[in-house]
């Protein structure tokens, strides 16, 4: 059954493809395959890059390029007094894709965002346990708590309830797990008892039309061309998935590939000074850092943790482990994010200092773990190599450093514990662009002991961020946010290591490229000069 | 010849079972839990925790969690990826197809250049040509085979530019996987230029994972035939007055050959090991790359369905070369 019904995929989409070959195509090597087409089932970025940004769009978009958020199915909406009534109005006139299996018989409306969302936060709808859905991104931004209820009002207005004023809640709906999909398809798929077929043949109403996909070597997508914010630049958009770095490097410089993800940052100087490769760069969303158990001592006093921090010599570690691809982190969210703080200073690199401040403090021969992350992450490269620089420069203030490492699931569980002995390598990439997905996620009380690793519950923190959770302008929140960080620096619940780079290298002739600080990779607006 | 078949396929059974008990507990013997690893830094909340637990079946004994796994096995069912939730055999057979595509023309570069070279090696014992070539296969063994690809693909794709980097097949091709073998989808195709793009693919990746198999076969065939052509009845047949290309090609060849070919069936596991880096380097689609992921991700069911349709594939290639010990010498078959 499986096989035939790929076969008559693969023949439709011949039918559509014909003539691929003379029109105007941008390859994109990809560093992996993306695990599904359904967003709201997944959490990796790879799979983003290939579902939500090419075939579908959200309530809200982030601008791209930017954290700021614009309309996107929702032409306007508008947040009640009391913050706990939010109302969209949406787009009229905007048409799903269609496929061998499936023509829409009319445009977007209220009942496939009301689709899009009761299917992840309802047991009792019938997609809830199809594909095996986990809905990972949807509890995680903690909207089982937060939706009280969805409503329509009529075909182009919705209502959500909520069950408290949240500040976010707008930037989440842009975030790519808040997707929305055709509910008119899903019934139709429903019915025809191949449900799964929403994550393996999606229909959206983004940019791109999803044509093929060949597990570990290659998805097309044809351009939309009833797309509601303008047909997109290229006719038709390839990934060429290409999981060794180097080779994509290889493809790029070929010209069998016009944009590459992921460079090694070994190579980019090499790239850089290449006449068929551009390299653009930006700061990543993210931030790694060194979490100590602030419910532990002596890491219970600040000022060991600010000694401790003193001691690291972050310049190195961003010379050795990014090699060149970061910048020293000096606050818990990324430059690129609004509220971050620039009069914020530092701790020097001052092994004297810290030296004598732990003696100050009463501390002596102290033996301490660090957790160093078996996996690579983009805010951390190489955790163990991390973990061997510190390890030596808390060596040279008297502090012996056992590294210690475990499977990563194990790792992310056990780091939760309250009494876990030793600080621990982990970092963070931003889902929203909101700072409250930093500060109150991995810093706020109610997070101690889950995604809190610093254990630290610290009032006056807290409560700034609780405030500005709630208050509904950006300008509003800002001041609080800013205050916060201050805090952050007094109390040093963690080192701050390092922001990455991302780096995009391409050919020449692609124009209209930008960088998206939220990590996706989009193609609506790149097309190749003639 | 059928009563050595089939006692030949009744060892299949317990292996068989064998091979399914050490799938199944091999990935769960791992640390690590699948639901932890696929929630990444986010984490999960205890009840939805206790949902998936649920969905997956953990809550289970084990053993009721084998009894399952092995009914669903003999009933042709491997179960769903937890990551993409497609059922495990379709997706096998979606890659398949690539791995052993890749493989039969890494196999047959490996005979084509490996027999001759060993034969022509024993014939000069001891002279130049035989010093060169083994410590040419020496090197071939010992090298890494991402190294070696990728200084392949630097200088003949990158410097030279006479083959592609990666993949199956130039994009700019488009048709449907009829057989999953790209060589002859793109025949049947009737595209022009889509085989010798297929072709010309092929090239690098056929390299790179048939040069240890090449080097093994050539030393191999090297050694069995030295043996052989010290034999009584090469002297004999060499007293006689019987031309020298008779006596290598057919009289010693022939002996030398049962040694060689089970090393060509040892050396299909070899195969199958050296394409999980060949695949990854060269974008090959195949299912070394795909296992790999999934043992990194603790998809439970890939990895045991997995192992167990390779470990059949491996079983079923050492039977033919059994068989094929039978063709070469009569006399095993009557044992």
């Amino acid at each position: 059954m499986t096989l035939r019904t790929t076969l008559a995929a693969g023949v439709a989409a011949l039918a559509l493809g014909a003539g691929m070959a003379s029109a105007q195509a941008l390859v994109y090597c990809s560093e992996g395959s993306p695990e599904g087409f359904d967003p709201a089932l997944y959490t990796a970025g790879t799979t983003f890059d290939a579902s939500s940004h090419p075939i579908y769009n959200r309530l809200t978009e982030f601008k791209t390029g930017t954290t700021e958020v614009i309309p996107g199915l929702a032409e306007s909406w508008e947040v009640s007094d009391d913050g706990k009534t939010v109302t969209f109005k949406l787009r009229a006139g905007v048409k799903f894709h269609s496929n061998d299996q499936f023509t829409p018989t009319r445009d977007f409306n209220a009942d496939d965002v009301i689709f899009s969302f009761d299917r992840q936060g309802n047991p009792e709808n019938p997609y809830n346990q199809v594909s095996g859905g986990t809905w990972e991104y949807y509890g995680g931004m903690s909207m089982p708590d937060l939706v009280e209820s969805i409503e329509k009002v009529d075909d182009l207005t919705v209502v959500f309830n909520l069950t408290r004023p949240e500040a976010p809640f707008i930037a989440n709906m842009a975030m790519d797990f808040a997707s929305i999909v055709s509910k008119e398809y899903a019934d139709a798929m429903l019915e025809a008892g191949t449900p799964e077929m929403l994550n393996q043949a999606p229909i959206g109403t983004g940019p791109f039309i999803f044509q093929a996909y060949q597990k570990d070597a290659v998805i097309r997508y044809l351009r939309n061309d009833d797309y509601w914010d303008g047909p997109a630049a290229s006719e038709a958009l390839i990934f060429a998935i290409t999981p060794d770095a180097s080779v994509r490097y290889q493809k790029v410089q070929a010209g069998e590939c016009h944009v590459m993800a992921y460079p090694n940052p070994a190579d980019v100087e090499a790239m850089k000074a290449d006449e068929n490769i551009v390299v653009m760069e930006q700061e990543g969303l993210n931030v790694g850092y060194l979490a100590y158990n602030t419910q532990m001592a002596p890491y219970d006093n600040a000022n060991v943790r600010r000694a401790l921090n003193m001691a690291i010599d972050k310049q190195a570690i961003i010379d050795v482990v990014f090699q060149g691809s970061g910048q020293i982190a000096k606050n818990p969210i990324p430059p690129t994010m609004w509220s971050y703080n620039n009069d914020i200073v530092d701790d020097p690199y001052d092994p004297e200092a810290a030296k004598k401040m732990l003696e100050e403090e009463g501390v002596t021969d102290l033996k301490m773990k660090i957790w160093a992350m078996p996996v690579q992450r983009p805010y951390n490269p190489n955790a163990r190599r991390m973990a061997e620089l510190m390890q030596e420069d808390f060596g040279k203030i008297g502090v012996e450093v056992e590294i210690v490492s475990y499977e990563w699931g194990e790792y992310l569980e056990r780091s939760k514990a309250l009494d876990r002995d030793g600080a621990i390598l982990l970092g963070w990439t931003g889902d929203n662009g909101d700072p409250d997905n930093f500060l109150a996620v991995l810093l706020g009380c109610d997070a101690v002991g889950a995604s809190n690793r610093a254990q630290w519950c610290h009032e006056p923190f807290n409560d700034l961020v609780q405030k500005a959770k709630v208050l509904p302008t950006q300008a509003e929140r800002t001041p609080l946010y800013e205050e916060a960080q201050v805090i952050f620096k007094e109390q040093a619940p963690w080192a701050t290591i390092a922001h990455s780079v991302v780096y995009m290298p391409m050919r020449p002739e692609v124009e209209g490229y930008v960088v998206h600080p939220l990590g996706g990779h989009i193609f609506t607006r790149v097309g190749l000069s003639k | 010849m059928l009563k050595y078949l089939a006692s030949r396929l009744l060892t299949f059974i317990p292996t068989f079972i064998g091979v399914t008990l050490i799938s199944f507990s091999f990935i769960r013997a791992l640390p690590g839990d699948p639901i932890v690893v696929m929630a990444g830094e986010r984490g999960l909340s205890e009840e939805r925790y206790a949902e998936l637990v649920k969905q997956f079946g953990f809550d289970r004994p084990v053993y009721v969690q084998f009894w399952e796994y092995l009914t669903g096995v003999l009933q042709g069912d491997l179960g769903n990826s937890f990551v993409t939730k497609k059922p495990v055999w379709d997706e096998f057979f979606a890659l398949f197809p690539a791995t052993l595509e890749l493989s039969i023309c890494a196999m047959i570069f490996a005979v084509a250049l490996g027999l001759p070279a060993g034969v022509i090696a024993a014939v000069n014992r001891g002279k130049f040509f035989d010093r060169a070539l083994m410590s040419t296969a020496l090197v071939g063994y010992s090298m890494p085979i991402f190294w070696w690809a990728l200084l392949l693909i630097i200088v003949f794709s990158g410097n030279l530019g006479w083959t592609p980097v990666s993949g199956r097949i130039d994009l700019v091709y488009y048709f449907p996987n009829a057989t999953g073998f790209m060589l002859i989808d793109s025949l049947v195709s009737g595209q022009k230029g889509a085989f010798a793009s297929a072709v010309r693919h092929l090239i690098l990746p056929t390299i790179v994972l048939g040069t240890i198999p090449l080097a093994v076969i050539a030393r191999q065939t090297r050694s069995a035939m030295l043996e052989v052509l010290g034999e009584d009845y090469i002297r004999t047949a060499r007293a006689k007055g019987m031309p020298p290309g008779r006596i290598n090609g057919i009289h010693a060849l022939r002996n030398a050959l049962i040694p060689v070919v089970t090393v060509i069936g040892l050396s299909v596991g070899t195969l199958l090991a050296g394409a999980i880096l060949t695949e990854t380097i060269f974008s090959w689609p195949g299912i070394g790359k795909w296992m790999v992921d999934s043992i990194f991700r603790r998809d439970y069911p890939v990895v045991q369905g997995g192992l167990l349709l390779i470990a059949v594939m491996v079983m079923i290639v050492n039977l033919t070369v059994d068989v094929l010990y039978g063709v070469i010498n009569p006399k095993i078959r009557k044992r």
